[in-house]
């Protein structure tokens, strides 16, 4: 092995139903393929093996719902992954029983991210999540029980019919449960899901009315002790961690702009100066495996000045300083300034004397207007 | 031809009145065109009069019926264009006065007629369109008849569509339209009455000799301007041009005249022989002066020089097209262009859009203005940002508005113009439906919908023409518009004291729904000189950023990120503020309920 790859994702898109609002790739159901599945998963991964680096820092098995899959099958994988400081599994309450988390444990999991998406069963059923509250509840319980410390919750908002009121239970029920981490995501439309059909009127209706939702989110978790450490991200600060740094580490090596490896049907790698994307075609995808070849791919360059961009971008979503130092040509000074006029952006200088830029809690709530701005 | 076998003629028809179609069976008839290679409205060369249904260059075509020579010149149809009518009226001694039978006499085609009369040419009145089941042939004869004082029984009544009576109407121009009498040994002398430019062969003029004959590769002089040329070569349009060595007294056709630059050979001027000139011109005609303006600015700076290179290749065959350069804060580098009115100015857009593929903002019309500046002289303003601040005076142009309504509209079209602060002039019953009324109007209060208004008002039935008839002081005022207390010179207006808060009310109203919520408050605000009359804001956005980004996602959020930068690039920087393009169309599109 004499890669530098640092992080590995493994998509795994199996579900039982494909919620209305999701536009990952998932295929439903297809027990009698997920054996073929990780097979290819696995020959994937041998056959990029040489990108990786002989110590990874993390691995996230995202799906479709990866707790989804056969037990037996995710135990293989699970043993077959490298290991690495962090790996995370993704997972809906409805399927995280007390054998399951045990499963995670054993399997070399570290830390486990709950779609509980909403408290409310009037709203979950607008999201057509299968789940009940009680089972978020469950799911948590069942997971210290296997002694995991470090869960996170996924948390939707803006649900159509959500009022303010909603969302605050919403939050209580949540904080009620202590996770280390939350993921807050407003609603999208995203077009062509039957969501934006079904909804998106609505949602347009709306957008008004819960424009305060994303601050009241922000303001709530924050005084009961989260990090707002990245744009939807909050984690426990460290003095109510065991000093421990919550912040996912595999999501922060995306926003710091690291190189990872992608596998899977949809998967996305970078490396280098180029990203890839796995076609996302299951049968083609354990067809083209099976014959020893790399699936369909579509390949995107990523020159150096593009990568700047996304760097400015990506760093931006974060609390922790820019670097000006090396993203400087992606920037348009006199958007700064304006920025800066306005109190959206603080420039700054870090411990080793170096120019540093971050956005101000207002800018972050601009978040994509004032990248927009600062961007040359 | 002796004169005596040669017509002159032209006709005047409203638009869908049937003017092209007539001409078309003259050309059929007469056999100028074989049948196979007819097509529709012929003579509407260019591309954009075909699909409007209008004309806009005149042009002249010799046809020959019983052993004469008749030169139809072709006249445009439309309100803006009366100057370009009056043109072609100067150059015939008859003109066919055409009507539809089901839609009897319009407010144009009286304009047009009463011009035809004082040029003192025969006319012959024709109502059209017979065959139609709507048709009222007794009606329209009636009505046509008593505008110009003829017997009923003369007026000819045609299909031009089915043919029917269109040989009647040729040999009625034989019979009743004098032949021209010009003196044939005299100096030459031919009026140019339109001209055009052909990329290779330099300018074309169309000319009716008057007097004398001009020939091939004769030395000629334009009198007016003292331009000397060579005639490449003259000759006659049947329907396509036909060379000849020589023109005389009375006949029309064209002359290659090989110059370069347009401006060198004016419409109206007098063609004469150099070796043995004239001695007095013909009488040329007057200027026209535009009266209603509008800033053309490029949506992208970088098409600038192509907008000039475009303005000035249109202005080679639109001789009314007035254009500056003009430099706006908000829409930077352009030209304030002058139009005869509004159908003129909607056709150089289109054609700036079409024939040179540019992509332009063209702000809210407004009209001409002498202005007296305390303790100034008078000038004239064409931008409601160039009106300054002190002012003792200022005038602005009227118009005599003439509108033919069914009688049941009369109420309702009085109340619009005294809503338009219109002062009655007079009302006259054309038939026991019809209705004549003129108004006295600013014509600042008809450039912008008016017309729409009018159409709208009385479903479609009123028809209308009006005449510039001067200045007239008004009690007028400078409306500017802050956007983020910055003057947006390109939405400043001038407007009658009495409607200036409803009008600059009804502005930033309409604005706050037009600029797009920024990353802070934005104050909009309409202000006569520092006193602010109307106020809005368009708040901040609390929230612009989308939730999830990881590995998956980063393209295309960058896509979308450079989206919304492109989208930017497309707006129009005011301070800090991004105002999209639309926003500048804003004050064209004040709804009327807003107004007064």
């Amino acid at each position: 092995m004499s890669g530098h790859v640092r992080h590995l994702y493994v998509h795994l898109p199996f579900c039982a139903h494909r919620c209305g609002y999701c536009d990952f790739v998932t295929v439903v159901g297809r027990h009698a393929e997920h054996a073929s599945y990780v097979d290819a998963l696995l020959a994937e991964l041998q056959l990029e093996r040489g990108l990786l680096a002989p110590e990874l820092e993390t691995v996230f098995l995202g799906g479709g719902t990866p707790t989804f899959t056969k037990p037996e099958e995710l135990a293989r994988l699970l043993a077959a992954l490298p290991s690495a400081d962090e790996v995370t599994v993704e997972a809906n309450p409805e399927t995280v029983t007390p054998e399951l988390a045990c499963l995670l444990r054993s399997g070399g999991v570290t830390r486990v991210s709950i779609g509980a998406q909403s408290f409310a069963p009037r709203l979950l059923a607008t999201l057509e999540r299968a789940a009940r509250p009680d089972d978020v509840r469950a799911a948590v319980y069942a997971l210290r029980d296997a002694s995991f410390d470090n869960i996170s919750l996924d948390l939707i908002y803006g649900i159509p019919g959500q009022s303010s009121a909603d969302l605050d239970r919403d939050l209580s029920e949540a904080l009620a449960l202590e996770p280390e981490h939350l993921s807050c995501y407003e609603l999208e439309a995203k077009p062509g899901t039957r969501f934006a059909h079904a909804h998106g009127a609505a949602l347009t209706r709306q957008s008004e009315s819960m424009e305060a939702y994303f601050e009241q989110v922000v303001e709530r978790l924050v005084a009961a002790g989260y990090r707002w450490y990245e744009t939807a991200n909050f984690c426990r600060v460290p003095e109510r961690a065991g000093g421990r740094d919550l912040r996912a580490r595999h999501n922060l090596a995306y926003w710091r702009g690291r190189d990872y490896l992608g596998l899977g049907i949809g998967a996305v790698s970078t490396v280098g100066g180029r990203r890839w994307r796995n076609a996302p075609r299951l049968a083609a995808y354990v067809a083209a495996l099976a014959r020893g070849e790399r699936p369909e791919r579509v390949v995107e360059p990523l020159p150096a000045d593009v990568k700047v961009r996304e760097r400015v971008m990506l760093g931006l979503r974060l609390d922790e300083p820019l670097r000006l130092a090396g993203v400087a040509p992606a920037l348009d000074r006199a958007g700064l300034d304006r920025l800066e006029r306005l109190g959206l952006v603080q420039r700054g200088i870090d411990d080793g004397g170096r120019e540093t830029l971050a956005l101000t809690p207002r800018g972050r709530f601009l978040g994509d207007g004032a990248a927009a701005v600062a961007l040359a | 031809m002796d004169q005596a076998h040669i017509r002159n003629f032209s006709i005047i028809a409203h638009i869908d009145h049937g003017k092209s179609t007539l001409a078309d069976r003259i050309l059929q008839l007469t056999d100028t065109v074989p049948a196979r290679e007819m097509r529709e409205q012929l003579l509407d060369t260019m591309e954009l009069e075909r699909e409007r249904g209008i004309t806009i260059k005149a042009q002249a075509v010799r046809v020959l019926w019983k052993g004469h020579q008749l030169n139809l010149i072709d006249t445009p149809g439309h309100v803006d264009f009366t100057y370009e009518v009056s043109r072609s009226l100067q150059a015939c001694e008859g003109a066919l006065l055409v009507v539809d039978a089901a839609q009897g006499i319009e407010a144009q085609t009286l304009a047009n007629a009463y011009l035809a009369i004082e040029n003192d040419l025969e006319i012959v009145p024709v109502v059209n369109k017979i065959d139609l089941p709507q048709a009222d042939p007794d009606a329209a004869a009636a009505e046509l008849a008593d505008l110009i004082g003829e017997d009923p029984e003369r007026v000819l009544r045609i299909s031009a569509k089915t043919g029917e009576g269109v040989a009647g109407v040729l040999d009625a121009i034989v019979e009743r339209v004098t032949p021209p009498s010009g003196a044939l040994s005299a100096p030459a002398r031919a009026l140019v009455f339109d001209s055009s430019y052909d990329q290779y062969r330099g300018v074309v003029a169309f000319v009716r000799m008057v007097d004398g004959s001009l020939s091939r590769r004769e030395r000629m002089r334009a009198m007016a301007q003292g331009t000397r040329f060579e005639a490449e070569e003259l000759g006659f349009f049947s329907p396509t041009m036909r060379a000849e060595a020589s023109l005389a007294a009375g006949e029309v056709g064209y002359v290659i005249t090989g110059l370069k630059d347009v401006s060198r050979l004016r419409v109206g001027d007098t063609l004469t022989s150099e070796e043995r000139p004239a001695q007095e011109p013909l009488p040329g005609y007057k200027d026209v002066k535009p009266m209603v303006f509008s800033g053309l600015f490029p949506t992208d700076s970088d098409d600038y020089p192509d907008l000039r290179d475009a303005l000035e290749r249109l202005k080679l065959n639109d001789a009314a097209l007035f254009y500056e350069p003009e430099t706006s804060q908000a829409l930077g580098f352009g030209f304030r262009c002058g139009f005869l009115g509004l159908l003129h100015m909607e056709i150089v857009r289109e054609r700036l859009e079409r024939e040179f593929d540019l992509d332009l903002l063209v702000t809210a019309p407004n009209v001409a203005y002498r202005v007296k500046p305390t303790n100034g002289d008078w000038v004239e303003v064409h931008t409601p940002s160039e009106m300054p601040d002190d002012v003792e005076e200022v005038e602005e142009p009227y118009i005599k508005a003439s509108i033919i309504v069914p009688k049941e509209y009369v109420g309702t079209v009085m109340e619009l113009c005294n809503e338009r602060r219109g002062k009655f002039d007079h009302l006259e019953y054309l038939s026991e439906e019809r209705v004549h009324l003129t108004y006295e109007l600013p014509l600042a209060e008809i450039v912008l919908d008016f017309y729409d208004q009018l159409k709208s008002r009385t479903r479609g039935y009123a028809s209308f023409d009006y005449d510039v008839i001067g200045f007239r002081p008004g009690n007028l005022v400078r409306v500017d518009v802050l956007v983020g207390g910055e003057p947006v010179d390109a939405l400043s207006l001038i407007v009658h004291r009495d409607g200036a808060y409803a009008r600059g009310k009804a502005l930033v109203e309409r604005l706050r729904e037009e600029i797009p919520r920024q990353l802070f408050d934005v104050a909009i605000q309409a202000a006569i000189g520092s006193r602010v009359i109307a106020r809005e804001t368009v708040k901040a956005r609390r929230k612009d950023v989308l939730a999830k980004c990881y590995g998956g996602d980063i393209t295309r959020k960058r896509k979308l990120l450079e989206k919304q930068k492109a989208g930017k690039r497309r707006m129009k920087q005011v301070g800090m503020v991004e105002v999209p393009q639309e926003a500048f169309l804003a004050v064209l599109n004040l709804g009327n309920g807003d107004r007064r």
